[in-house]
């Protein structure tokens, strides 16, 4: 981290007065972080539902085939947050080479999914889904589509080069246990937003 | 864990790292407040000329013609340029100066050296913040220069005027490209800010500043910061789905089958109101970002000035909460008339009225502490005092307008024009005046000129209710507001009084000018500034020299002993005690 940063712990509990919340202060902005993206998201998903419910013919469009992509994506996700939580784990016990590993093992399940994702995107504008038209019904579908689902694998994508930033930075003595454990913090958020773009933009435009 | 103990200890040398990419919290502090400064006078003569256009239609203005020839042509302001002027002047001074001076400016100077910190905690984030929001500044300036001129939406940027990209007309082209882009910017700085502001507060409170200890100001900037955090984080992916309308033919926020200039637009599919959900959703709390540190320095500087301690003033602090909580609820009132279902207008006015409550309790408590007090008057003080009649004043007009009823008359006339220029506008200008006047020997080690202090505050107080008053006869008279002229039509009795506001306009930015002198007079020849002229207990004036030293606290750490506002009591100091008096309290003298 920056060798500014003036974190609480660097001055030491006998001069400054108890952080309320007892965390490295780089680990609360994080967390501040994660809850002013959540109302970034959560603004997002609004405004795919209201456009949504205010369209008559909503096309639904997604086939058993894209069902099954996303839930393969959605088991890469999940399964790359358990592969944080190793390097965590590794890293809280000065394991820097497992830590490594492991961030890299998590980065790469990222990459993997930000490929099948670009897969599906590529499929789905090349049946003619475009931000202003697709040839099934309501035009904003696509803009929907695109803007929720993008914004959030640039989420992933983001996270992956923090990973193998802060996973070789780790390796080489550079960063501290607490990079790592913060980009974790991150990883299942964007892990967790996931886990409502699922079921909000895929299940609830199944073909029926 | 392995923890760096690396201090910023060692103060920059070259001019570059010391005044302009600084880390030192100080000289952001006082970057944030020069780029106010020029948004506010740039504002402010925006303004001018929509008064001057309003009153004297055809009259031509010297040099305008320059700067826009389509939109100005030989300085005469066509009815779109004059909404051009009207949108340029409401963004910057909500975003770049009401934003940016109360809560950026003195909050990045003060909040550290309060708390007894060396600096924020993300000394690096802070610079950033700075700088993006000066580069959102160029490009929502370079609006001006660009061909078909800034936009014409207004600050609101209603869609779907503003969402349109397809058809430009004067203002609909790449300056509200730039508008968005500009805001977008924005908005980043401000979260960068706000999370910085959070943790500073939360880790970087010296020994004994517990959070209850805080000066109440440090809390108003808290607050906002939390307010900050999440509403420009709901502005942030509006802001990109404008931009995505304009740019990349989605229709996010325009409706199917919009004609306009007899021409189909290609839009489908989208909702002007969605528009108006997103941004009020951000604009309402934004009110209380730009009120809520106004609140909180003009409690300090009284509290000082009174020398007692508010009735109590961490009831002020709940109350803060209290709107900083509510103002997440209340958005809707901004379109009773936009046409969401009238049952959301009940809903939404019945917390907007809840709000009067603790904002009734913060006024209450003011004037109950006011009441039988020893005041010392002076420029601070005084200003103080005019925020509080201002936000009494464009507060009232609050009630009318929460009434979804009395709200169809007065929506969108110039009663609600007048009612959010006292309330946010001027009181928070109000509030930074008096932070000036208060904090300018901290920040310079000189005094300002008390003189011309009370004088810029007089005429300042009665030149800007000269202007705003008449705005309230001017809605319930019917005025709508928008319109570039009034020719011939049920307007025109109306006239005398506009002309009235325009003088007084001219007459109120003039006056400015006695404080623009003050500022760089008594900055370079002003009295040199005792350690602490003003007698305060909070932190900022425990510090070993005024400007504080780059650590602020000249390699010590400050110990904290006392709640903030140790006044009327028995002390070696006098009537005070500061918070770092190790000393306890006598009896009452």
């Amino acid at each position: 981290m920056s060798e500014a940063t003036l974190d609480r712990a660097s001055h030491g509990a006998e001069v400054m007065e108890a952080s309320p919340f007892a965390i490295p202060s780089s680990k609360l902005v994080m967390w501040l972080f994660i809850i002013s993206d959540a109302c970034t998201f959560g603004a997002m998903l609004f405004a795919y539902g209201y456009i949504r419910n205010s369209a008559a013919d909503w096309p639904l469009v997604f086939e058993s085939a894209s069902i099954w992509n996303a839930l393969l994506m959605t088991f890469i996700l999940v399964t790359s947050s358990l592969t944080v939580l190793l390097a965590v784990r590794d890293a809280a016990n000065e394991n820097r080479a497992g830590a490594f590993k492991w961030a890299m093992i998590t980065a790469g399940l990222g990459v993997v999914f930000t490929i099948l994702h670009l897969r599906e995107w590529m499929s789905l504008i090349g049946e003619g889904v475009r931000p202003f038209q697709n040839p099934w019904g309501a035009p904003m579908f696509g803009a929907s589509f695109f803007a929720v689902t993008g914004l959030h694998m640039a989420h992933v994508a983001g996270g992956v080069v923090a990973l193998v930033v802060v996973g070789l930075g780790f390796k080489a003595g550079r960063y501290a246990f607490r990079h790592i454990e913060i980009w974790a913090l991150y990883w299942h958020f964007v892990d967790l937003v996931w886990m409502f773009v699922v079921p909000l933009i895929y299940l609830l435009n199944m073909k029926r | 864990m392995p923890e760096q103990a690396v201090h910023v200890h060692q103060a920059p040398t070259g001019f570059i790292r010391k005044y302009v990419f600084s880390l030192d919290h100080k000289i952001i502090g006082l970057q944030y407040y020069a780029l106010a400064f020029v948004a506010v006078f740039t504002g402010m003569v925006l303004s001018w000329l929509m008064r001057i256009h309003l009153v004297w239609p055809n009259a031509p203005i010297p040099g305008l013609g320059l700067l826009s020839k389509t939109g100005a042509p030989g300085g005469i302001v066509t009815p779109e340029y004059y909404l051009q002027l009207m949108t340029m002047h409401g963004t910057l001074m909500v975003f770049f100066v009401l934003t940016n001076a109360p809560f950026a400016a003195f909050g990045n100077y003060f909040l550290p050296i309060q708390i007894g910190a060396e600096d924020m905690a993300f000394p690096r984030f802070n610079m950033m913040s700075f700088w993006t929001t000066f580069i959102a500044f160029c490009v929502l300036v370079s609006a001006f220069f660009v061909g078909d001129g800034p936009p014409l939406s207004g600050w609101t940027a209603y869609a779907p005027l503003s969402a349109v990209g397809g058809d430009p007309g004067p203002g609909q082209a790449v300056g509200q490209t730039l508008w968005g882009l500009s805001i977008f910017i924005f908005c980043i700085a401000s979260l960068l800010g706000s999370l910085n502001f959070i943790a500073t507060t939360l880790d970087l409170r010296t020994k004994g500043m517990t959070l209850s200890r805080m000066p109440i100001v440090s809390w108003a900037w808290f607050i906002t910061s939390c307010i900050a955090l999440l509403a420009f984080a709901v502005l942030l992916p509006a802001c990109l789905l404008l931009i995505l309308d304009r740019v990349a033919g989605t229709s996010f926020f325009v409706p199917s089958g919009l004609n306009i200039s007899d021409h189909m637009q290609p839009h489908q599919g989208g909702s002007p109101l969605l528009w108006q959900h997103l941004f009020w959703f951000f604009g309402h709390p934004e009110v209380y970002i730009a009120i809520l540190p106004a609140i909180g320095i003009v409690s300090h500087i009284l509290i000082c000035n009174m020398r007692k301690d508010m009735l109590s003033h961490k009831v002020l602090v709940y109350c803060m909460m209290a709107i900083g909580f509510l103002s997440y609820m209340v958005w809707g009132h901004h379109m009773f008339l936009s046409g969401m279902n009238p049952f959301s207008a009940l809903v939404f006015s019945f917390p907007t009225l809840v709000i009067t409550i603790p904002a009734t309790i913060m006024t209450l408590i003011w004037l109950g502490s006011l009441y039988g007090s020893n005041l010392r008057i002076n420029s601070a003080s005084l200003f103080c005092l005019g925020f509080i009649s201002m936000f009494v004043s464009g507060g009232v007009s609050g009630f009318f307008l929460a009434q979804p009823s009395i709200d169809i008359y007065l929506h969108a006339t110039y009663f609600v024009v007048g009612h959010f220029h006292m309330v946010m506008g001027v009181a928070a200008i109000m509030g930074v005046f008096a932070g000036t006047y208060f904090w300018f020997p901290k920040m310079t080690g000189r005094m300002m000129n008390e003189t011309l202090g009370k004088w810029h505050f007089f005429l300042t107080f009665i030149g800007t209710y000269a202007i705003f008053m008449p705005f309230h006869y001017l809605g319930l008279a019917g005025n709508v507001r928008r319109y570039s002229a009034f020719t011939d039509d049920y307007l025109v009795p109306l006239v005398p009084v506009h002309k009235f506001i325009t003088f007084a306009a001219l007459f109120t930015g003039a006056a400015q000018l006695i404080f623009i002198f003050n500022l760089f007079y008594s900055r370079f020849k002003g009295a040199p500034a005792p350690a602490n002229p003003w007698e305060c207990t909070s932190l900022e004036w425990s510090t070993p020299s005024s400007p504080p030293p780059f650590d602020n606290f000249g390699g010590k750490h400050p110990v904290v002993y006392h709640d903030p506002y140790q006044y009327g009591v028995k002390s070696s100091t006098g009537d005070y005690l500061m918070q770092t008096s190790p000393e306890q309290a006598g009896q009452t003298p």
